[in-house]
């Protein structure tokens, strides 16, 4: 695929994205579309939350805008600011007014992670106001009927600083993602990299006693994205210690106690 | 470290000194002249670490020397380190007669190794292994050193030194496998039997015990097999590397047993016949079974995780009752348990229902099940009915934490305590779990000591009030930046006119909002010992006072402990306020009741705030000292050199955990040790006690801002 430059309300999804659904959410995400009901995604990282939204963007034919929150996110960087063009100033919307107005998917990824104060903006998008005030134009913003705003967010690493709000969380749907089962997760590690349904298997068991190390000096244990990773190292002829290695042990510590640990559990199912 | 004398006469006094022989009567000479003897670099390492124990027990030391003497060119270097080590913690745990026992194995030791062992010790391999099967599912098992390879179903055992093989990683590949035999022993259910009386029926229960762990190795050698392929090609290339066969009609056995649904009924079937035979095979990762261990270990967990699972359920129907319409609430909740349907091999997996659909149970129900499924193979069905109230007596499941004064009562025990490892800069080395801590409340005392304190100080207050008001950073707009929320009008009609007029236009036009946060916890480490009576005590009480008025206004985050203690057996740390607790009229009656104790140990009351304050988040962790003399102990050589380096050990650690150390102190002489300890700059010395409160408020300013 060659590169090309797309503004954010254009980004359609042309081919399916492959999804495995775990439960409902399919169906439950459809009808709070119809219902214009916001979503919120809860779930610890790489078990599909992304896949899932790119999959309901797809299914729904709408253009999908995500916005990957981090610490530094302000209010006008969701809804727009004034730039200076040739000594004039021109106002130009952010990635949310764009999609409140052209009817596109917003997906605020990972909302905690953005600055107090942008979470109040979404409020009167998140109830039935369905409108953006936008403070500097000094105008609001009604959402186009095909609007839908989705966020996520990880209870895994809840620390004081980086909870949602009581009054943010309950204006929302929740859809609770999980690692997925073991046959299913296994399927999508063998479908995803294209390895053998055996080795899929024995990465899924491997995930397995990586999350059974949770709290006791891993945060995280392995996801569905590493085991893919692992997998598509090993489809390119990495030894499957070496895979698991670098594709998922480095990535979940630096703790050198815990690497060797996870080394030594990773040689022992290969 | 000093280089040691190298001539026999000289070697002849230096050993004199070091084993004290006026009081030991211990014999030198011989010692001396083979020291003598040695190359000069074994010698040094000799001498060095005779010297290092010898501040521990001479008498270990003197037979480390003579022992030692001979394996020095037979043994590596890390491995007599271990073991000296080794020798040390026993002693230090369970007396001479057990660390005299310890380095008389060196010896037997050393026969059956390899020359130049290069064996693994259990302190380097510890952490990995623990991680390593809590890794693998199952019951989270704990691991400990022990003498032998075995584990009691909760506890794994390793010994403290594995060097059976010749090369450091294969005795590591076999420290993995002598782990994994022992996971494979509680998770494939070899402890489901009845081991003691299936055992007594035969004439020499020894061997029967011997063909039963030959018999259950073999079969979960194959479960291993199974579950973890890599694993047991290596381990089957240990048996080659080490030469192990199996004679013929154990091989029958192994085809027996090594069958999928092979159980440990299986092994037990076959029990007779091994017994019978001659051969007797015991492979290198079989480590050893105390059927004794197991069993009194299984009867206490089985009959308390009864409890404490029926206990569990019964507040899970609590809380499910209480989200249930009034209608159906008077009707029983009856719980049970289904397959899932995509189990994880080997281990059905259950789901608890209620009432016929799935729930999910809390982290500690859900280990509760797998524990019980392991040991019992299943879950009995009367142990899904939720306890009755008032059906089992607390005190039968529930941990309570002992009261720290009880413990006092009777022959002293370390039950419900802390324990913190002590720096001996004699060894060189930590000694392990040296200090029992605990940490007890100060009675509140309400006698208006803040109101008068803040009727005294009133001056102070509010000069204090005004400086740390100021000293909070406010959220400010920031002008003329290349990037922002705003355009600034201002900064852009300047660059228009710029423009116009020819000369360059800056980019700089935007206003942006710098917000700052002051992230700061700081931790105060008051000293209580009984040197603090009288007008230090009164000081040391107003300046918390002040303290906490200022720090209010702040907003900085804090915490108030006290410290003091009698012996390594008695370290107490009193709780004044914790970070999570307010300022309100239970702490400043605290602050008021904080009386003069004992003596001023302090490595441990360093480590545990150290602890305290990791668990925090925050940009800057500072942990400051209120002190009035040097480190000190009853009858104890902690007033010596020792507490010294132990308290900068200590701050060392909390240094290197990111936790700024500082120290305020009343003590005219604190300029001798304090830099030491604290580093150049990090203290204060305040001369006159009166000083101490106006002084206190203002070095915190001075060190936050």
């Amino acid at each position: 695929m060659e590169a090309h430059t797309l503004a954010p309300e254009e980004h359609f999804i042309r081919d399916e994205p492959y999804y495995e659904p775990v439960g409902q959410e399919i169906a439950i995400f459809e009808a709070a579309y119809q219902n214009k009901l916001p979503v919120l995604l809860k779930g610890p990282t790489g078990c599909g939350k992304t896949r899932f939204m790119e999959y309901m963007a797809w299914r729904l034919k709408r253009p999908l805008i995500t916005v990957s929150c981090h610490d530094d996110l302000t209010a006008s960087d969701l809804v727009g600011r004034f730039l200076v063009k040739g000594g004039e100033t021109v106002w130009v919307d952010g990635p949310l007014a764009r999609a409140v107005r052209a009817g596109g998917i917003c997906y605020l990824d990972e909302i905690v992670e953005a600055r107090k104060d942008t979470m109040v903006v979404i409020h009167p998008l998140a109830d039935d106001r369905r409108a953006l005030p936008m403070e500097k134009l000094g105008t609001l913003l009604e959402a186009n009927d095909d609007f839908c705003l989705a966020i996520s967010y990880n209870p895994g690493y809840q620390s004081v600083l980086k909870d949602l709000k009581q009054s943010t969380r309950q204006r929302f749907v929740a859809l609770e993602f999980n690692y997925p089962a073991p046959e299913l997760e296994r399927k999508i590690v063998s479908n995803e990299s294209g390895v053998a349904l055996e080795i899929a298997e024995k990465l899924v068991k491997f995930a397995q006693m990586t999350r059974n190390l949770k709290g006791s000096g891993l945060e995280e244990g392995a996801s569905t994205r590493l085991l893919v990773h692992a997998a598509k190292l090993m489809t390119s002829h990495i030894e499957p210690v070496a895979a698991c290695q670098s594709a998922i042990a480095q990535a979940l510590t630096d703790d050198e106690e815990m690497l060797a640990a996870v080394q030594e559990l990773s040689s022992s199912l290969f | 470290m000093t280089a040691h004398p190298h001539s026999a006469s000289a070697i002849t006094r230096y050993l004199e000194e070091l084993f004290e022989v006026e009081f030991t009567f211990l014999h030198v000479g011989e010692l001396a002249i083979s020291l003598a003897a040695l190359a000069p670099e074994d010698r040094e390492f000799l001498l060095g670490w005779t010297r290092r124990i010898a501040s521990t027990n001479i008498q270990i030391a003197y037979q480390f020397a003579l022992r030692t003497i001979e394996l020095l060119d037979r043994m590596d270097r890390r491995l007599i380190e271990a073991w000296a080590l080794h020798a040390m913690d026993t002693y230090d745990r369970s007396g001479l007669s057990s660390g005299m026992r310890i380095i008389k194995e060196v010896e037997n030791f050393a026969h059956q190794s390899h020359e130049r062992s290069a064996g693994v010790v259990f302190e380097e391999i510890g952490g990995i292994m623990l991680n390593f099967v809590h890794g693998l599912s199952g019951r989270r098992l704990k691991l400990e050193p022990g003498d032998a390879a075995y584990t009691d179903s909760e506890t794994l055992f390793l010994p403290a030194v594995i060097a059976r093989m010749q090369t450091a990683k294969d005795n590591f590949t076999l420290c993995k496998a002598m782990v994994a035999m022992m996971w494979a022993q509680t998770r494939y259910g070899s402890f489901r039997v009845q081991l003691p009386q299936l055992l007594g029926a035969y004439e020499d229960s020894e061997r029967a015990l011997k063909c039963f762990h030959a018999l259950e190795t073999l079969r979960l050698q194959a479960c291993i097999a199974r579950e973890l392929p890599g694993l047991y090609r290596e381990m089957q290339k240990l048996r080659t590397e080490v030469g192990e066969t199996f004679p013929p009609d154990w091989q029958d056995f192994a085809r027996e047993l090594g069958r999928t649904e092979a159980t440990v009924e299986d092994s037990l079937r076959l029990l007779a016949e091994a017994y019978a035979g001659t051969s007797l095979p015991s492979l290198c990762y079989q480590g050893e079974l105390h059927p004794e261990a197991i069993t009194d270990c299984m009867t206490a967990r089985i009959a308390k995780e009864k409890i404490l699972l029926r206990v569990k359920l019964a507040q899970l129907e609590q809380e499910v009752q209480k989200h249930r319409s009034t209608e159906t609430s008077d009707k029983p909740v009856k719980f049970g348990l289904q397959e899932k349907p995509e189990a994880e091999s080997g281990l059905t997996a259950l789901e608890l229902t209620l009432d016929g659909a799935p729930i999910a149970p809390p982290e500690d129900v859900r280990q509760l099940i797998t524990s019980i499924q392991l040991d019992l193979g299943e879950i009995p069905p009367e142990y899904l009915v939720a306890a009755g109230p008032g059906e089992y007596d607390p005190s039968l499941y529930e941990e309570k934490p002992a009261d720290p004064d009880d413990v006092w009562q009777g022959t002293y025990h370390e039950e419900g305590a802390t324990l913190y490892p002590e720096w001996d800069y004699g060894r060189q080395h930590y000694r392990k779990n040296w200090c029992v801590m605990r940490e007890k409340e100060v009675t509140p005392v309400h006698d208006g000591f803040r109101a008068a304190t803040l009727q005294k100080y009133s001056g102070l207050v509010k000069h204090l009030r005004k400086t740390f008001e100021a000293m909070r950073d406010e959220n400010r707009l920031l002008k003329r930046q290349s990037y922002g929320d705003n355009v600034d009008i201002d900064a852009l009609v300047e660059a228009l006119a710029d423009a116009r007029d020819g000369s360059e236009m800056s980019d700089r036009l935007f206003i942006r909002m710098h917000r700052t946060e002051r992230n700061i916890a700081v931790m105060f480490m008051v000293d209580m010992s009984g040197s603090t009576r009288g007008w230090i005590n009164d000081a040391e009480r107003e300046s918390l006072v002040l303290l906490c008025e200022t720090l209010e206004t702040l907003g900085d985050r804090y915490a108030i402990y006290g410290f003091s203690g009698t012996t390594r057996k008695r370290c107490e740390l009193f709780r004044i306020k914790r970070f999570d607790e307010p300022y309100n009229a239970e702490v400043q009656g605290r602050i008021s009741g904080i009386r003069p104790q004992e003596y001023t140990r302090m490595g441990f009351a360093i480590r545990h705030l150290t602890n305290l304050l990791k668990e925090i988040e925050a940009r800057t962790k500072l942990l400051i000292t209120l002190s009035d003399g040097k480190p000190d102990d009853y009858n104890d050589n902690y007033r010596t050199r020792y507490g010294i380096e132990d308290t900068r050990k200590a701050l060392q650690e909390a240094q290197r955990s990111g936790i700024h150390p500082f120290c305020i102190t009343l003590d005219e002489k604190a300029r001798d040790y304090l830099p030491h300890l604290y580093g150049a700059v990090n203290y204060t010395v305040i001369d006159a006690v009166g000083k101490l409160p106006f002084k206190v408020a203002d070095i915190y300013r001075r060190l936050t801002s």
